[in-house]
Formats: structure tokens, C-alpha cells, sequence
């Protein structure tokens, strides 16, 4: 299930009149089965993007290909296209409303032509996939549970119905880091099952260990892609600022200050662990 | 003691039996900067809702800037004592031009017209947004629209600021500004009481209040409680980097002259030790 985006362009006029181009000429492909990251400042039209490909939006000017077929032509089946690709949008757990949460899960697969045991199946393997035992959950109010647990219930409801592509607007803001782990645990689990994944976030950390390819996002324009571990070194070459880079490198720019210079390719904590390590190794004071 | 609170219960169910908060006492001097720190659902929020009455006490003691907060007649002076910033700046919008945004609180509390313009200015001077009074605020970033909500909360002259993960939905440029600018409202005497999991904004606090399942785990310098690797672990939360490093790099035998808190700290840490040896 390949993503062909081809000069893509979503502008749009605001009441006064003022013309806002969210979207400019953005190209890129997204192969079967990645795990994609987007970065960008608030307003670079990182959103707009994820809307655009799951079909919430008409571009304005070039196309978007799934599988070669454009998505946005005439005649082209818009009902498949929702079945394929499954969006989780920001704060989803505002999304809940259900009485209990096998039914809230159960609710996307309502006209899916299931049989009940088949939903249910459905249901439990959705929720044991986010990590809850399902016999303890299901008949609990999903009004009642903490907010890490509702934002997974929500990805829950999203996952049961098995999309090819699923896409994920800030999915981490806002969790406590023992949550934020088990989500990017569960979704790298999601990936690594053949789903191709697409995931908008400010947390650089996030991007950087779990994403494979990054496409990164300034003023409506893609200023970069590629392998994520390249786009972060070139991104830390290019800008001095503290946009776009991680924790580790933004030490790496410290130590080299101080004349203490590590590899350019450092880039997570385990990166600038090991180049420590063997910077520092060897002997301690006295 | 500004706020004071003693054997602080609650439970969010009717009769239930499964407490929110259970025993906390909290002890905030004027103008302090405390952060209280706790992954998901160890009851912060719920904490800090007590201060300005938005949550009625249930049992135990709660007295702020000497008003006991159980006094109905009371409840409006508290919330005006007591400014409260969410999570969601776009959840806390009741208007679409930024000046009369700000201007919304004033009008409630009835200050006189002539005096609101004024207030409105200072409070945008604040924040570092004047320039920005007619713009809607739906077309600002995230850290300008969190910084426009704020300048609502100072026009009100409060004495203590809640921030309620006020940073959590912002990218790292807008979690920066309103960082700065609470640090600067430190400075200018206020006080501050930040809730976050991000464990990096705690390390400039005074103080630091770690929460765990309802209960207060700890309380002290950012220094004793995020270089605690046992109390982090137990309260779910992960240490900022500069700690774990220093912790990663003992293991391999390299010995630091003391445990960083900041990024700066740490190189100097590592370029000491590199010049040691």
C-alpha cells in the first residue's frame, strides 16, 4: 500500500478574503509498511497533510496515489479508502462516548458486515493489541479510566478495523513517559505486523528512535525527508536553532564548545552513551 | 505560608472507596516556584483544583493566603487569587479577538471600563504579545494562543499561577516561551505552581512535589528528588537525560565529579572529568 504524493497543494481563503496556503508542492512516496515521522513547528501544515491523505481533504493542486490509484479522482471508491486507512487524530480520548468499552471499540465495525463473534473477536484482539486484558476491561466505562488508558481504548476503537495505512496527529502529547513507552512499544508492535504508519509529533526523542524515514515540515513546504537518522544530522548542520534537534545532539553542540568533539552521526541517547563511552574511557581522575 | 494544607482527601466517586488524593499535606510560600511532578493519574490536578475552590474539599484542611477554602462567601476571591492556566489553549478561547479575549475576566469581575484598556495592555506586555490585540487568537501558534490565555489569568492580578500542563500540547519553540515567561513572573514575585510530567521544567523549581497514586512520594530541592533514581522509578516517572547519563556512564566506570540536572551542566561534568584525566 504505497503513498505517492506528487506536487500536493491545499490552500484555502479565510473570511476576510486573505488566501492561506497550508500545503506547497509537497512530493514524496511512502512505501508499504514504513513507520514515517512528520515534524514541523505548529502551523507547517503537518495536520492538513495527514488529513489530505486520509481523504478528509481535497487537495488544491497536484495528487495523491494510493496502490497508483488517485485517490481524489472520479470514480475512485471513497469507502475503500476510509477502510484502508485509519486516522487517530489529536487528544482522540475526547472521542469516547460509548457505555462500555467493548461497545465504543465495536462501534467502527457497526456496518462492516462482521457477525457479532467476529467483531467480538475483533474487539478483544484490538484491545490486547494496546495492551489490556480484555476480560478486566471490556465492560468498564471508558469515562472512567486515566488518561493514558482512554487514549489507548481510542487507538483501540481505530485499530479494530484493521487499516493498511494508520495515521497518528501528536499521539504522545500529553502522556506521562510511561505512557508515551508503551504506545511507541505498541504501534513499533503494529508496524512490525505489516501496518504502515505515519506519525506526527513535537517529541524529537519519539521521532528519533521509533520512526524510520522523517519528512519535516516548515511554513507548508517540505524542507527535508529521508532516513530519519540523516534527516536529524542534516537538520542539526543546516540550523543552529534548537528546532528539529534532539536532546542528545543539542549535548553534542555543547560538548563541541568545550573542544570535545563526537561523531555527527550521534543522535539518540544510546548514540551519545556509546561515543561517551569511548570518548571518556580509559581511566578515571588521579 | 501561602497555602496550607493538611490530611487533604478525595475521591471523585459517591461512597466510593477509591481515593484521588489521600493524606496530602502541601506547605507553598509567597512567591515560590513549585513544581508538582507525577505521571498520569497520581492526582496533581486534582490538587491543585482545590486551591481555587474548583473542587470542594472533602475532608482535611485547606487554608490559602489564610482563607479557608470550605467558605462559599470566599470562592471568588480565591479564584481571583488563585489564576489557573489548562492544558488546551483552544479550549479556554471565549472570544475571537485577542484584546477582548483578555478583557472577559475584567467585565465578570466588574472592573470599571475605563480601567479595562489599560489592563488589557499591561497584561499583553506580560506575555510579550502586545502588537497582537486584534488578531484571533485561532491564528496564533501555540505557544502565542497559551501566552494569550495567560495574559487572561495575570489581568486579574492573581497572586499564584497554576499552570496545569500547560505545555504539554506545544511544540518545543511555544514550550520554551512559556517556560521563559513563567520564570520572569517568578521573578517579578509570583508565585508559581507548574504541573507537568515533563521532568525537565521541574529542575528550576524551588521545589519540587512528586505525586504518586494519590499520595505525596516526596518533597525537596529538584536536585534530591531527579537524581533519586529509586523515587523516579516508584513515582513512573524517567529522570531527565543529563541524570541517566551520569548513571549509564558509572556503570562503565566513568565517574563524574557530581550528578548534572541541565545540558550544560552535564559538558561541563564531561569536560571536567576529560581534563582530570
Amino acid at each position: 500500500m504505497s503513498i505517492q504524493i506528487e506536487h500536493l497543494s491545499y490552500a484555502y481563503r479565510l473570511p476576510s478574503g486573505e488566501k492561506v496556503e497550508a500545503l506547497k508542492e509537497i512530493t514524496c512516496t511512502i512505501a508499504t509498511g514504513d513507520f514515517v515521522g512528520i515534524m514541523g513547528p505548529t502551523g507547517s501544515g503537518k495536520t492538513t497533510l495527514l488529513q489530505l491523505i486520509a481523504g478528509l481533504r481535497r487537495p488544491t493542486g497536484g495528487r495523491i496515489r494510493l496502490n497508483g490509484k488517485d485517490i481524489n479522482a472520479h470514480g475512485y471508491n471513497r469507502n475503500l479508502l476510509r477502510q484502508m486507512v485509519g486516522v487517530v487524530f489529536q487528544e482522540p480520548e475526547n472521542q469516547l462516548f460509548a457505555t462500555t468499552v467493548e461497545k465504543d471499540v465495536a462501534f467502527g465495525l457497526k456496518y462492516s458486515g462482521l457477525s457479532r463473534p467476529e467483531i467480538t473477536a475483533r474487539v478483544q484482539w484490538a484491545l490486547e493489541t494496546m495492551g489490556f486484558d480484555f476480560e478486566k476491561i471490556r465492560n468498564q466505562s471508558p469515562l472512567a479510566l486515566s488518561g493514558g488508558e482512554k487514549r489507548r481504548v481510542a487507538i483501540a476503537g481505530v485499530l479494530a478495523t484493521k487499516p493498511q495505512i494508520l495515521l497518528f496527529d501528536e499521539p504522545i502529547a500529553g502522556l506521562d513517559p510511561y505512557s508515551r513507552q508503551h504506545f511507541l512499544h505498541f504501534v513499533t508492535k503494529i508496524n512490525q505486523a505489516g501496518t504502515t504508519i505515519i506519525m506526527v509529533s513535537h517529541n524529537m526523542e519519539a521521532l528519533a528512535e521509533y520512526t524510520r524515514h522523517l519528512l519535516v515540515l516548515a511554513q507548508g513546504r517540505l524542507i527535508d525527508s529521508g532516513p530519519t537518522r540523516e534527516v536529524f544530522i542534516r537538520l542539526k548542520q543546516k540550523h543552529s536553532g534548537a528546532f528539529g534537534q534532539t536532546e542528545a545532539q543539542k549535548i553534542t553542540t555543547l560538548l563541541a564548545k568545550n573542544k570535545l568533539v563526537l561523531p555527527a552521526a550521534v543522535v539518540t541517547y544510546d548514540d551519545l552513551l556509546s561515543a561517551l563511552k569511548q570518548e571518556l574511557a580509559g581511566g578515571g581522575p588521579g | 505560608m501561602l497555602i496550607e494544607g493538611k490530611n487533604i482527601c478525595f475521591t471523585y466517586e459517591v461512597g466510593g472507596s477509591s481515593f484521588a488524593l489521600q493524606e496530602v499535606d502541601i506547605d507553598i510560600a509567597p512567591g515560590e516556584f513549585v513544581v508538582i511532578l507525577g505521571a498520569n493519574g497520581s492526582g496533581k490536578s486534582t490538587l491543585v483544583r482545590h486551591f481555587n475552590a474548583l473542587l470542594t474539599l472533602q475532608r482535611g484542611e485547606l487554608k490559602v493566603a489564610r482563607i479557608d477554602v470550605r467558605n462559599e462567601q470566599d470562592v471568588w476571591l480565591l479564584r481571583r487569587l488563585c489564576g489557573m492556566v489548562f492544558q488546551n489553549p483552544d479550549h479556554q478561547f471565549v472570544s475571537s479577538v485577542v484584546e477582548e479575549d483578555i478583557a472577559f475576566g475584567l467585565e465578570n469581575y466588574k472592573v470599571p471600563r475605563d480601567v479595562i484598556p489599560e489592563r488589557v495592555r499591561s497584561a499583553l506586555a506580560l506575555v510579550e504579545m502586545n502588537g497582537y490585540e486584534k488578531r484571533s487568537p485561532h491564528t496564533l501558534s501555540g505557544g502565542q494562543k497559551q501566552r494569550v490565555v495567560l495574559a487572561g489569568v495575570l489581568a486579574l492580578e492573581p497572586e499564584i499561577i497554576i499552570f496545569d500542563e500547560a505545555t504539554a500540547m506545544l511544540d518545543p519553540t511555544g514550550r520554551q516561551e512559556v517556560i521563559k515567561i513563567m520564570q520572569k513572573l517568578h521573578r517579578a514575585g509570583k508565585t508559581i505552581i507548574a504541573i507537568t510530567h515533563y521532568v525537565e521544567e521541574a529542575v528550576a523549581a524551588d521545589k519540587v512535589i512528586l505525586m504518586h497514586q494519590g499520595r505525596v512520594l516526596a518533597c525537596g530541592r529538584p536536585q534530591a528528588i531527579l537524581t533519586n533514581l529509586e523515587l523516579m522509578q516508584v513515582a513512573e516517572l524517567i529522570p531527565p537525560l543529563p541524570v541517566r547519563l551520569y548513571y549509564d556512564l558509572q556503570q562503565a566506570g566513568i565517574q563524574l565529579n557530581r550528578c548534572p540536572l541541565t545540558n550544560e551542566e552535564l559538558a561541563e561534568a564531561i569536560c571536567q572529568f576529560r581534563s582530570n584525566t
